[in-house]
């Protein structure tokens, strides 16, 4: 009396498949088994002997299926024609395979079918639309020719395929065809399936679809466009595949997932899975659920899991993901600022940033002593230690563990011409990096210091070289950072500006003004220093112009003054 | 990178393989029961000296993993270690009196017997004080994780050590027979690995952790290397080159993606650091047996006088590996 028949194709576990057809005819379904012709007869044997005692079970001839050819079709065509033979009274044919298992009891997946009784449940696209296409083949695998296997030969695949295209060579679809693609799993009602295996022009369409490519996925999917009265095009069977086409198995931890998607079958399972096989196959007297299949999920569980193998985590360096320079997707993981002059510019810098920002605020990190993380502790976030030895042995990685270990919270450090320079490079590259330099400002600690003017000179002479090739660096055209260069001069010329763009930024709004400025040291007399500089024949540049006599003519005090409210 | 480099470490293969023959002769078996291994069963291969105290867990946690037969090769123990290992239903074990180093640290050894029992089966090659972890093995036996690597024509299969350490002093807490070492180190450093890809063999070079932060922080490039493969389908034509740090055929070192993905990859739990570490460093050194005049020995025994301890505030205490995944130590890969 059932109206639903099950076609199962086996070729392994067939312990597994034994327990799942015992489900299917105990909820009264009709099976046909389909068992690969590479299983050796004796197994073969034992596993028909073993279901021996089913009445409604019946095997169909047995057809040599590797993936990707014809004999998947032609086994699913044999195990068809003799379910519908076999078993007049079923209208809806279910196809499944050996590792597929029921994770709603018969009965429910009866009444659904009931209700729709006209429905050909297919997945069935045309292939302009699908994106899950491996090896970037759609429409041409209705129109190449493949006389290699894609498993064993794949060289020899990718030339025949190179080849045909370059001398365009196209197969002629047979009138009236338009390919669709789609899930091999699918539940077709008898007038739609005796329809498509009773066709005048079977013959024509086997010859040509016995060269296609993966003809399981498109064989049912584009004859049913013949005949289907009502296609529903989605799969019955929940079935994931990943990036290589390769289908997602199902394992004992996923069984609440599973319980919760409302799917009819699932597949693959792994054939281990105890507790999924135990749980799904027992017959608990469960009151029955109309509820609609929402493999939403799972979708989202395993589209996540392909991300993770093709994209990954950008910013993370490790084991299994090095990526090469050219691919690596960002250099860092997340965004952080570096200061060029500003420490040097400002009392208390680093306080005053972090009250404004929130941020996490170092010092030098590359220090050429020690890196002076936040509050000078000896390790931080990570146990990333304050050696400078190990931080220079691969300074880049040094900065994107740091980002890495600190997400969620933002970064930022002091930087100059004194620090170690070999992190340039990567700084500027990484679209993550906030620069904000304030070219020159490296003189003012040697301004205000108490040391022969010929030993500042000599310094500074080296440290104007040492920012020159940064800030090189920083310009050129290659460079991905959000660099802001001012000199010395013309920051000081309106320093609240540039800060409030600066901490904007960092903060993400634009809405809080900056109540308090940061104390600039006392230039008095910079000028001079400069032309002292000067005089000794050492050119400073890169902090702009000062006049001589004053290093801040006297009006513009006045205007800086309503900022310093700790005055 | 053409055809000579290729041959050349085709030949060194070779000569790895013949030289694992004739070491193999060392071999003595007390105790064999691979012929109980059958088709598809997981194999774990180690050497060891002196470790009866740890052997009681070690083999409970690879038991609970899904491991199916161990072969020991055991390096002249006096500790009745090697005995117990005899008793043990699913253990094979050899033993030898030869010399550790003049073996290339017992991996010559290791192939012999690799070469031949291993050969079709996955394959775990792992020291006593060493934890296997990945993704999912809270739910999943390491079959699982085998047949997947299966149907995704994977052979090889990285897990990075990380080494666990106590909070205060690594004396302080003694360890006893058949406890379980994460009970008592079960701190790590999550985020201050450094990675270099050595040209030849394809493998990477990781770095880092509490040793090189501790014992190598003036020459970090000295510090210790991380990285392994330590789970491989195994075939007769493959060697371990150094230590369990990479193999030949080169292919099979490719454990990483350079395309900006990640591929699934695990843990090795590191347990050497409980209060018998500062004896065993001290009597390594003495016996000379270890890596390149047993440097990394004496940077142990001097390190261990002046600061035994490895934590600090930054230390993560591990819970379980998806916290190992959420970090970034290892990952699932497009494993679900």
């Amino acid at each position: 009396m059932s109206t639903v028949g099950i076609v199962i194709l086996v070729h392994t576990a067939f312990d597994r498949a034994e327990q799942v057809i015992r489900h299917w005819v105990q909820g009264d379904c009709p099976v046909v088994v389909h068992v690969d012709v590479n299983v050796p007869d004796k197994t073969f044997q034992m596993f028909k002997d073993s279901l021996s005692d089913l009445k409604i079970v019946r095997f169909s001839d047995r057809h040599r299926c590797e993936w990707g050819t014809w004999g998947m079709v032609a086994a699913t065509q044999s195990a068809a024609e003799l379910l519908l033979t076999k078993f007049p009274e079923v209208r809806h044919a279910y196809l499944a395979s050996g590792s597929c298992l029921p994770l709603r009891p018969v009965e429910e997946l009866r009444s659904y079918l009931d209700g729709r009784p006209r429905t050909d449940f297919i997945e069935s696209a045309t292939t302009a639309d699908v994106p899950w296409t491996i090896g970037g083949l759609d429409a041409e695998r209705f129109t190449l020719r493949f006389p290699f296997a894609w498993k064993k030969n794949r060289r020899l695949f990718d030339l025949a395929v190179r080849a045909q295209r370059a001398v365009r060579y196209k197969r002629k679809i047979p009138e009236g065809l338009t390919p669709h693609m789609g899930s091999q799993w699918w539940c077709l009602t008898r007038q739609t399936l005796s329809a498509i295996l009773q066709d005048p022009d079977r013959k024509t369409y086997d010859a040509f679809f016995k060269r296609v490519w993966i003809p399981d996925e498109s064989y049912f999917q584009t004859l049913v466009r013949l005949y289907s009265q009502n296609i529903e095009s989605r799969s019955l069977t929940l079935s994931k595949f990943d990036f290589q086409g390769k289908p997602h198995i199902f394992y004992d931890d996923h069984l609440q997932l599973l319980r919760r998607s409302d799917c009819f079958v699932a597949r693959k399972i792994w054939p281990r899975a105890t507790r999924l096989y135990g749980t799904f196959l027992s017959k608990d007297p469960t009151t029955l659920k109309a509820a609609e299949p929402n493999p939403g999920k799972i979708d989202r569980i395993f589209a996540k899991a392909v991300d993770r193998r093709t994209l990954g985590r950008p910013g993370l360096y490790m084991q299994s993901r090095w990526p090469r320079h050219e691919r690596q997707n960002g250099v860092t993981s997340s965004p952080y600022s570096v200061f060029e002059g500003f420490a040097e510019l400002f009392e208390n810098f680093e306080y005053w940033l972090a009250k404004e920002t929130t941020a996490r605020v170092h010092g030098h990190l590359f220090h050429p002593d020690r890196v002076m993380f936040d509050g000078r502790q000896d390790h931080f976030q990570g146990a990333l230690s304050d050696s400078a030895a190990l931080r220079d042995y691969q300074p880049q990685l040094f900065l994107t563990n740091l980002i890495w270990n600190t997400r969620g919270e933002r970064q930022a450090f002091q930087f100059g011409p004194d620090d170690q320079q070999k992190i340039t490079q990567a700084m500027a590259r990484d679209r993550n990096a906030q620069i904000s330099v304030i070219s020159g400002a490296w003189a003012v600690p040697l301004f205000l210091s108490n040391r022969n003017f010929a030993d500042i000179r000599v310094d500074a002479a080296r440290m104007q070289r040492t920012e020159d090739k940064h800030l090189k660096v920083l310009r050129s055209a290659d460079t991905k950072a959000r660099v802001r260069i001012w000199t010395m001069a013309d920051f000081i010329d309106s320093p609240m500006e540039a800060l409030q763009t600066i901490v904007d930024e960092m903060t993400g709004s634009s809405v809080r003004r900056l109540t308090e400025a940061p104390r600039m040291v006392d230039l008095q007399g910079f000028g001079q220093f400069l032309q002292n500089l000067k005089n000794q024949g050492m050119h400073p540049y890169l902090m702009g112009d000062f006049p001589v006599e004053n290093a801040m003519p006297a009006p513009k005090q006045k205007v800086r003054k309503p900022y310093l409210v700790r005055k | 990178m053409g055809f000579a480099t290729s041959y050349r470490l085709r030949l060194k293969r070779k000569r790895y393989k013949l030289r694992a023959r004739r070491k193999g002769r060392e071999l003595q078996a007390l105790a064999n029961r691979t012929a109980d291994i059958r088709d598809g069963d997981v194999l774990l291969f180690c050497t060891m000296r002196n470790e009866d105290m740890r052997l009681p867990y070690f083999l409970q946690y690879y038991r609970d993993l899904g491991v199916d037969h161990f072969i020991f090769v055991d390096n002249n123990s006096d500790d009745g270690g090697a005995a117990y290992l005899a008793d043990q239903p699913d253990v094979s074990v050899w033993t030898t009196s030869a010399s550790y180093k003049q073996a290339r640290f017992g991996i010559d050894w290791l192939t012999y017997l690799q070469m031949k029992y291993a050969d079709g089966h996955w394959t775990l090659t792992v020291d006593v004080d060493e934890f296997f972890v990945f993704p999912f093995c809270d739910t999943r036996p390491v079959r699982a994780l085998t047949d997947w690597l299966d149907s995704s024509n994977i052979r090889s299969f990285g897990a990075i050590m990380l080494d666990m350490y106590p909070k205060g002093k690594v004396t302080d807490i003694p360890y006893k027979r058949s406890d379980n070492p994460l009970d008592i180190a079960p701190w790590f450093d999550s985020g201050n690995y450094t990675i270099s890809r050595n040209p030849k063999l394809r493998n990477l070079w990781i770095q880092g952790g509490p040793r090189a932060r501790v014992f190598f922080r003036n020459r970090p490039k000295k510090a210790p290397a991380l990285n392994k493969v330590p789970l491989v389908k195994w075939s007769k034509q493959y060697t371990y080159v150094s230590s369990t740090h990479m193999l030949l055929p080169r292919g099979l070192n490719l454990v990483y993606d350079d395309a900006g993905g990640e591929k699934a990859s695990g843990v090795l739990l590191h347990m050497k650091f409980l209060d018998t570490f500062g004896a065993k460093a001290r009597e390594e050194l003495a016996r000379g047996e270890h890596y390149g005049q047993s440097a990394e020995y004496q940077a142990y025994v001097q390190g261990m006088k002046d600061s035994p301890v490895l934590w600090c505030k930054w230390s993560e205490k591990y819970i379980n590996w998806r916290q190992l995944e959420i970090l970034g130590i290892m990952s699932k890969g497009n494993w679900a």
